[in-house]
């Protein structure tokens, strides 16, 4: 069993800054990660960071046009401890030596992007999260912090009380995916859950294939509830044939829509009355759908996004990286030619419920970073606001674990206070079939045992074992349904029925679907048989948790009965404050999913943030 | 339709194949193993008579031949190419191909990726004889068959994976992380950097530790303990950044100069040629050397 003070699972943006955090405050520090820390998909990051840095521009405003730009669904406690710490923390990343953009007087420079009242996105060219991961992992090396990568962790070491708040969690098992042995981790301190995000639960994403939310999956099934899992962002400008991402930041500096008739629909059809192209993601997503719909759009599929009037001098100065994405990718040269577009998943809002100190309801369990929601996003992320996230969240996730005192935490967590049970009209029943055997065991950190003589080298054992016979079951398997295809079903009915326009129909669709690949996955088994580097299995037990995800999104968009931000439903065509000023919670009882809502939280420090229409 | 067909003496070395490895699992494990490799055995079997059937029908599917090893699977110990056939698509890359062919038609094909957009730097092959990102590389580019193998110069843990630790070793003995003496004064306060500065350490940040350069150089290939050019270029990274002082660059410099770092190189260019991020590694690591000299003959 290896020990450490903080463990933290995941190496990107938010696990390396918890990482750094927590050995600042003197922890002893682990990281343990399935990809080595510079794979980790922060590093597809483009666009920027915003940071209220200078003159003209304030933290109050930056939180104003998050609160807004989250259709009201953002916690304000959250979403003011972002705004105000992210000039620091931006600062911090250029004192630790990150190459940003400069001005000609030598700072680092700001650009404009979607739903910002001020062009605060601070950004290194079109590679903001290349520089920023390689120099936050520069800085976890300097510091000599304890790295386990390609270590996969399959499940985490929490004890089994009744009620979820009751519980502590211990550690993670962790698989060491180029020898295949399972080890116990203990945590002394606390575990910091950084994993990202779930973009494989659909088949057309920006997103890296190793983001297959499963820390949102292990959290989850170890009670803790995962928050507003509905709310998708689908990004506007993908490539149509891989779902890489062409940046906001093209539209930021003066980028062009247009459909097949050569039109610039974002005011042509009026989507957008005032900002055209940097409207909200949302709204540039729909209408871009909207014109392939209504036969305006190119092969059907796509509209196109021009940059040409840029200039080549500023396109290669600010955009270079799209350059080369677009020949790479798509065969173009986007110096001579349209790139074509359309939207591709992107992020989730929604993940596991965290408060702004990066806590969940079990105690010594935190996440930050994509998987986690602290809610600083609500219904809509605006871009250039995960990269702060990650590292504020993340920076107070490493030093609240490492025991440093961050003041009591506004927003709450668990089934306690106020909250209100949900109802959703699904066509099956929800949650798990008996995947692996060991099911139950698995979720609740191994076989029951008297609370009161469970010491925390216990817990982890167990869990350890728990998870070796899943593993082992999985292994003698001889026949069966290979991962892929599970994967790739529900992949393909999450694009088909829960994306951009979602109805009923469509939705509940999409549950049989994931139904039946939850029965499909009783007999999934591996091929491979070694022990050195299988894939095989990992990806097999990635899938299991893309299940679990696809599930909680589509339960939550089909419950929410209105339209608001990313989500919109066919039947439901305005945003209704009156019953829906709330968070979707999604509880894993015993392998059953119960619903339940709590109120969003509109009161900041000095102000409330009074919903208004959003119109752009 | 799209089909696998293993070679005929892969075939034959499957069955003939006896272990030491295998002997020495627990008798449970080893079973396991044995109980698979048949029930592998069979379904190939069964692939390989249909795809013999629809290769033979299907002129748009590309050729790939694909590297495999296993250090502890039977008939995977020696090392062999698998052929895979596979269903072409416009603007397919070899990461794709990879991807199909291990989703279709063998689970245990292993290979690493993530990003497939060149930026986690994890799918470095040497694709039909040189070294190249999977994800970046255009099928249609490429000659049939395509051959994927494991980057030469570095240890095969299994079919296209390669052991990393000695790249990473490398990377990390020039101190990759920035080192400055005065911070401005303001919490709030950037270093300034001018924008031509920025200009000149820019390609040189660009690196994703993919490794290419690493194996295709000759040096390297050699001596094990040369930097190698992707390190180098890290160290360039933070000595042409002016935020860093004097003294730190000089410190930077002694690094580098050390016996197995820049005068190692022999300017043979093939570190550059390979660099999927463009990087003028030849050009970083001369323009060190003349660094160095500079600064040497200051102390003289
Ligand atoms: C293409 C693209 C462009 C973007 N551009 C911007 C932008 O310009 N501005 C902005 O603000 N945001 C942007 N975003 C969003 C932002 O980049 C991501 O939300 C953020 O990088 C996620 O970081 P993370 O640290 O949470 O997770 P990641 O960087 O995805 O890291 C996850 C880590 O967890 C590890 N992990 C996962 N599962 C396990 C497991 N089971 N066991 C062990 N380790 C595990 C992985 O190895 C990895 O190290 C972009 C996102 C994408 C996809
Ligand atoms: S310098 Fe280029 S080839 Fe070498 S590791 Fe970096 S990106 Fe890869
Ligand atoms: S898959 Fe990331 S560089 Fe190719």
């Amino acid at each position: 069993m290896h020990e450490h003070d903080v463990i933290v699972v995941g190496a990107g943006g938010a696990g390396l800054r918890a990482a750094i955090a927590a050995q600042e405050e003197g922890a002893d520090v682990a990281i343990v990660s399935k990809l080595h820390p510079v794979r980790s998909h922060t590093g597809a990051a483009e666009g920027g960071i915003n940071a209220a840095l200078r003159e003209g521009d304030s933290w109050e405003d930056h939180a104003y046009d998050t609160m807004k730009g989250s259709d009201y669904l953002g916690d304000a406690p959250a979403v003011e401890t972002l705004c105000k710490q992210s000039p620091n923390e931006t600062i911090q990343l250029e004192h630790w030596g990150m190459a940003f953009s400069r001005d000609d007087d030598g700072r680092v420079s700001q650009r404009p992007f979607g739903g910002l009242s001020f062009p605060r996105t601070t950004y290194a060219g079109a590679e903001t999260g290349h520089q920023l991961l390689h120099t936050m992992y520069e800085q976890v090396v300097k510091r000599g912090v304890t790295v386990y990568d390609e270590w996969y962790v399959t499940d985490l070491a929490v004890t089994d009380e009744e009620r979820p708040e009751d519980r502590t969690c211990h550690g993670v098992v962790a698989y060491d995916i180029s020898t295949g042995e399972l080890s116990g981790f203990r945590a002394n301190d606390g575990v910091i859950l950084a994993t990202g995000g779930p973009g494989q639960v659909y088949d057309h994403t920006t997103n890296a294939v190793s983001n297959t939310g499963d820390g949102v999956a292990m959290a989850y099934r170890a009670g803790v509830p995962m928050e507003d899992m509905e709310f998708i962002q689908f990004h506007p400008t993908s490539l149509p044939s891989t779902g890489v991402l062409i940046s906001e930041g093209v539209r930021g500096e003066g980028g062009i829509l247009y459909n097949a008739e050569g039109e610039r629909f974002m005011f042509e059809y009026g989507y957008a009355s005032n900002d055209g192209e940097l409207a909200s993601r949302d709204v540039v997503a729909r209408a871009e759908l909207s014109e392939v719909n209504a036969g305006r759009g190119i092969e059907d599929e796509y509209v196109h996004l021009d940059m040409r009037h840029l200039g080549e001098e500023r396109i290669i100065d600010r955009l270079e990286n799209i350059l080369h994405l677009a020949e790479d990718f798509e065969g173009v040269d986007a110096l001579e030619e349209p790139m074509p577009v359309k939207p591709g998943q992107h992020y989730a809002m929604g993940g596991i419920e965290t408060d702004e100190n990066g806590e969940t309801c079990i105690a010594g369990l935190y996440a930050a970073g994509e998987c986690a929601c602290a809610s600083v996003h609500g219904a809509n992320r605006l871009g250039g606001n995960a990269l702060p996230e990650l590292i504020i969240f993340g920076k107070r996730a490493g030093q609240h674990a490492a025991g440093k005192d961050l003041g009591e935490a506004k927003v709450t967590t668990g089934q306690q206070g106020e909250y209100e049970l949900g109802e959703v009209d699904s066509p099956v029943e929800p949650g798990a079939v008996d995947a692996s055997g060991t099911d139950d065991a698995a979720a609740d950190g191994g076989v029951r045992a008297d609370a009161s003589t469970a010491d925390s080298e216990d817990v982890v054992d167990r869990a350890v074992e728990a998870e070796r016979e899943r593993v082992q079951a999985l292994l003698d398997r001889d026949e069966g349904v290979q991962h892929a295809e599970i994967r790739s079903a529900v992949q393909e009915s999450m694009t088909e029925n829960v994306n951009v326009f979602r109805e009923e129909a469509g939705l509940k669709q999409a549950l049989r679907d994931i139904r039946e690949a939850r029965e499909r996955y009783e007999d999934v088994f591996v091929n491979d048989p070694s022990r050195t580097f299988n894939t095989d299995l990992v990806q097999t037990i990635e899938t299991r948790n893309v299940l679990d995800l696809a599930e909680a999104i589509t339960l939550g968009a089909l419950a929410r009965e209105e339209f608001r931000g990313a989500h919109w439903r066919a039947e439901f065509q305005e945003r209704n404050d009156e019953e829906w000023l709330k968070h979707t919670l999604l509880s894993w009882n015993d392998g059953t999913p119960e619903l339940w809502y709590k109120p969003v939280i509109l009161e900041g420090e000095e102000k409330r943030y009074e919903p208004k229409i959003r119109s752009y | 339709m799209s089909t696998q067909v293993p070679e005929q003496e892969s075939e034959a070395e499957t069955e003939a194949t006896e272990t030491d490895l295998a002997e020495t699992l627990p008798p449970a494990q080893q079973a396991r193993m044995e109980r698979k490799a048949e029930a592998r055995a069979d379904r190939e079997q069964r692939a390989r008579e249909e795809a013999e059937r629809e290769a033979s029908a299907d002129e748009n599917s590309y050729h790939l031949k694909v590297f495999r090893y296993d250090p502890e699977v039977e008939g995977k110990q020696e090392p062999r190419f698998d052929d895979f056939h596979v269903p072409f698509e416009t603007g397919m890359t070899v990461l794709d191909a990879l991807i199909h062919a291990r989703d279709t038609f063998d689970s245990s094909l292993t290979f690493r990726h993530s990003c497939r957009q060149a930026i986690c730097g994890s799918d470095a092959f040497f694709i039909n004889g040189s070294q190249r990102l999977g994800c970046k590389t255009q099928l249609s580019e490429l000659e049939e068959p395509v051959r994927v193998e494991p980057l030469p110069h570095a240890e095969v843990r299994k079919d296209l994976v390669v052991d990393m630790e000695h790249f990473y070793d490398q990377m990390e003995a020039v101190e990759p992380f920035f080192q400055t003496n005065e911070l401005p004064d303001g919490e709030l306060e950037e270093q300034r950097q001018s924008p031509e500065n920025r200009e000149k350490v820019k390609m040189s940040t660009r690196c994703i530790w993919c490794a290419a350069c690493m194996s295709s150089c000759n040096i390297a290939a050699g001596d094990n303990e040369y930097l190698g050019p992707a390190a180098i270029n890290k160290a360039y990274r933070f000595a042409m950044d002016e935020r860093e002082g004097e003294d730190v660059k000089q410190h930077r410099l002694n690094i580098i100069e050390q016996e197995h770092g820049v005068w190692r190189c022999q300017t043979q260019f093939s570190c550059t040629e390979v660099c999927p991020k463009d990087i003028p590694l030849t050009e970083h690591i001369q323009e060190l050397k003349r660094e160095a000299v500079k600064s040497n003959l200051k102390f003289w």
